[in-house]
């Protein structure tokens, strides 16, 4: 890592993101430890603690046996008693095996015993599909857990962001599950050497315009952002915002915008019915914006299907920056009798 | 379901099973395919062997590294193919891909991506059996990994207590992923936790097709007399990466070179030599048609038209 950057900002990827923070937090703090299947020597399945065994030993970056529920409850019990545990789901749908851990007692915990515990685990896992993996090693199921009081969900886009709400969540007290995406893994962007903290909780917009809104989260924040910049060739000039955190959910960022525009495209990757981006509806029409929008919102989703392996059937029930500019088209149009 | 009565079938049926999955290994390499694979090379005789101890009306669940499992059972090789292609004419019309290869009707209960995933549905198979009276086994196929999760202990004890005719058939390799066997129990042999279960329990030498025929023979009996289930673990290796893509740092060259020397083809070509089954050197063009077979089925398979993307769309239910 060069130094002598001026401050200390470079490019690095998504993937070396997630490390950074993961190894600043165990160096300055020897209650942090990494646990999951094959995060030792191979690196984990998609390489995110390459080199972090070497360095903090198979004490704290701990190999696992197969054992999901195990080791997610193990995580939940030291941090219980003030330890601050990562621990790698290796895709994110293995995490139906600690769901009991997860739903049951990490997120109850608290609340159960009148606010004399703490739960502050991170549970890291990969989402998403595009890889060709399939029904079972594909899914987004991140909106499961928004309708759990007392689980945080946060799920990066980007590298800056990736680091600085990894740092934020091993601060947090309360048990957060932290979704990367595998096709996020070799993105790049700038990213500060130093330690710092990005908020969980807080929206951002991240592309501003007048004309339309599009809320996106992890990879497909960035189908957004691309949705926006051929919108923009055609003189619609979209305001992009990226949640960040999926619960809490910063609907006061989404609102804001809605005035400003009137129209609102919500782009998710998980299966449309049920999803987070009808919680992002909602908030919107049972709010006071709803007098704002000139246009029913839209969401642009996952098919209501599992997740099929051939390429062209993948690509079919996903959502791509095209599909966010059809939906947009069909929101601007402005035709009489035309109402999307 | 495949015949495996005659001694020069089984040996066919496990170089049918290497050339595939070495086909497949060099699809990955040139980037022809996409998605994972797992590689069955090196645990051939565990298939094999088990396969040859089963009836027809019997059915077996297999895992991620399942393509082993699927020839074995007899599965036709250009739709296996065609399903790793994203064909239409796959078996799962391309919707599965290498995990997920299956022939329910046939009795082939599906490759599984969810480690320990087929436990249970194993024990569903061996229930319906026994609730109709049939006498027919369902066996379930797993790694020494699944063995670590929370299902084993379930399923084990419902078929123990149930006495369900199912045969758990454990494929030791040595590693789940990067994790040995050494670091990933404190206890071994893993057939022994059969005895925590009231069950019968054996562990055979899985590079050794007579061995686990041997086995595997028994533990059917068992389950088709009314004894319950046998947990059987087959200690094999597998001799290329966890999936399409693995640096092996957890293991080193040697090890690898030390388990080909006991490989199970080899081995079981020198016994049908030995025997007189086999002319001297005979093994050699059968291995070239096998893996003749297994070109002629890819470049068919190739030839099959892909996939209408509406199709996605069907059959999230019945
Ligand atoms: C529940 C679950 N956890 C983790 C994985 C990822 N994974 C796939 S195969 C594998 C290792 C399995 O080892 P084993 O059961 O011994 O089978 P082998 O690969 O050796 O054939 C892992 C960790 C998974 N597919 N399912
Ligand atoms: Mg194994």
């Amino acid at each position: 890592m060069p130094n002598g950057v001026p401050n200390g900002v470079r490019e690095i990827t998504y993937r070396e993101a997630v490390r950074e923070a993961m190894v600043e937090a165990m160096r300055e703090d020897a209650e942090v430890f990494l646990m999951g299947e094959d995060v030792g020597v191979y690196g984990g399945a998609f390489g995110v603690s390459r080199g972090m065994v070497e360095e903090f030993g198979e004490g704290r970056v701990v190999d696992t046996p197969l054992a999901e529920a195990g080791f997610v409850g193990l995580g939940i019990g030291a941090a219980l008693m003030g330890m601050r545990p990562i621990v790698e789901i290796q895709f994110s749908d293995f995490i139906t095996h600690a769901m009991d851990q997860l739903v049951n007692q990490a997120a109850k915990l608290r609340y159960m015993f009148g606010g004399k515990a703490r739960v502050p685990l991170v549970v890291r896992t990969p989402g998403g599909a595009g890889t060709g993996a399939a029904a079972q090693h594909s899914q987004s199921l991140e909106a499961w857990f928004i309708h759990v009081p007392g689980l945080k969900v946060v799920m990066p886009s980007t590298p800056y962001d990736a680091k600085g709400m990894l740092l934020a969540a091993l601060d947090d007290p309360n048990p957060v599950i932290f979704y990367e995406h595998k096709l996020l893994y070799n993105r790049k962007g700038d990213v500060p050497e130093k330690a710092y903290r990005v908020p969980l909780g807080e929206a951002r917009v991240s592309r501003e315009g007048e004309d339309i809104t599009l809320v996106g989260a992890g990879l497909v924040h960035r189908f957004a952002l691309e949705a926006a910049e051929a919108l923009s060739d055609e003189g619609v000039e979209a305001e992009v915002l990226d949640l960040r955190t999926l619960s809490p959910m910063d609907h006061e960022a989404v609102l804001r915008s809605v005035e400003k525009t009137g129209k609102l495209v919500v782009v998710e990757e998980d299966v449309k019915t049920a999803g987070w981006g009808a919680e992002v509806v909602s908030r919107v029409v049972e709010s006071e914006s709803f007098y704002a929008l000139d246009r029913a919102p839209a969401r642009v989703a996952g098919a209501d299907t599992p997740i099929p392996y051939n390429k062209n059937l993948e690509a079919f029930i996903r959502p791509t920056p095209e599909k966010v500019v059809e939906a947009a088209h069909k929101l601007l149009d402005s035709r009489a009798g035309v109402y999307a | 379901m495949r015949d495996l009565k005659d001694r020069k079938e089984l040996l066919e049926t496990m170089m049918l099973i290497r050339a595939f999955d070495e086909k497949v290994d060099e699809l990955y390499a040139e980037g022809t395919l996409h998605g994972t694979a797992h590689f069955y090379v090196g645990q051939e005789a565990v298939a094999v062997g088990v396969m040859a101890a089963l009836e027809e009306g019997d059915v077996i669940t297999g895992t991620h590294r399942g393509h082993g499992h699927a020839v074995a059972f007899g599965l036709d090789l250009e739709r296996m193919a065609a399903e790793l292609l994203g064909r239409a004419s796959g078996y799962c019309h391309g919707k599965g891909g290498s995990m997920h290869i299956a022939d329910v009707e046939a009795g082939m209960l599906g490759a599984n991506g969810i480690v320990g995933g087929s436990m249970g549905i194993a024990c569903g198979a061996a229930w319906a059996f026994k609730q109709r009276g049939e006498d027919h086994v369902a066996v379930c196929f797993f790694g020494d990994g699944a063995v670590q999760e929370g299902i084993f202990n379930e399923t084990l004890n419902l078929a123990a207590v149930w006495k369900l005719p199912v045969i758990f058939v454990c494929e030791n390799n040595q590693y789940a992923m990067s994790l040995s066997v050494k670091r990933g129990f404190a206890h071994e042999p893993l057939s022994e936790r059969a005895s925590g279960y009231g069950i019968a329990g054996e562990t055979v030498d899985g590079m050794e097709l007579d061995e686990v025929h041997r086995a595997a023979s028994a533990a059917v009996e068992r389950a088709r007399s009314g004894e319950g289930p046998t947990l059987l673990e087959a200690v094999t290796y597998r001799y290329l990466g966890h999936s399409k893509s693995d640096a092996n740092l957890y293991r080193t060259r040697e090890e690898i070179k030390q388990w080909r020397t006991h490989d199970p083809i080899q081995r079981f070509a020198a016994k049908l030599e030995e025997e007189g089954v086999l002319e001297k050197e005979a093994w050699q063009s059968l291995n070239e048609q096998a893996k003749e077979q297994i070109e002629e089925a890819f470049a068919k398979a190739d030839q099959e038209p892909e996939p209408d993307p509406e199709s996605a769309l069907e059959d999230v239910y019945a």
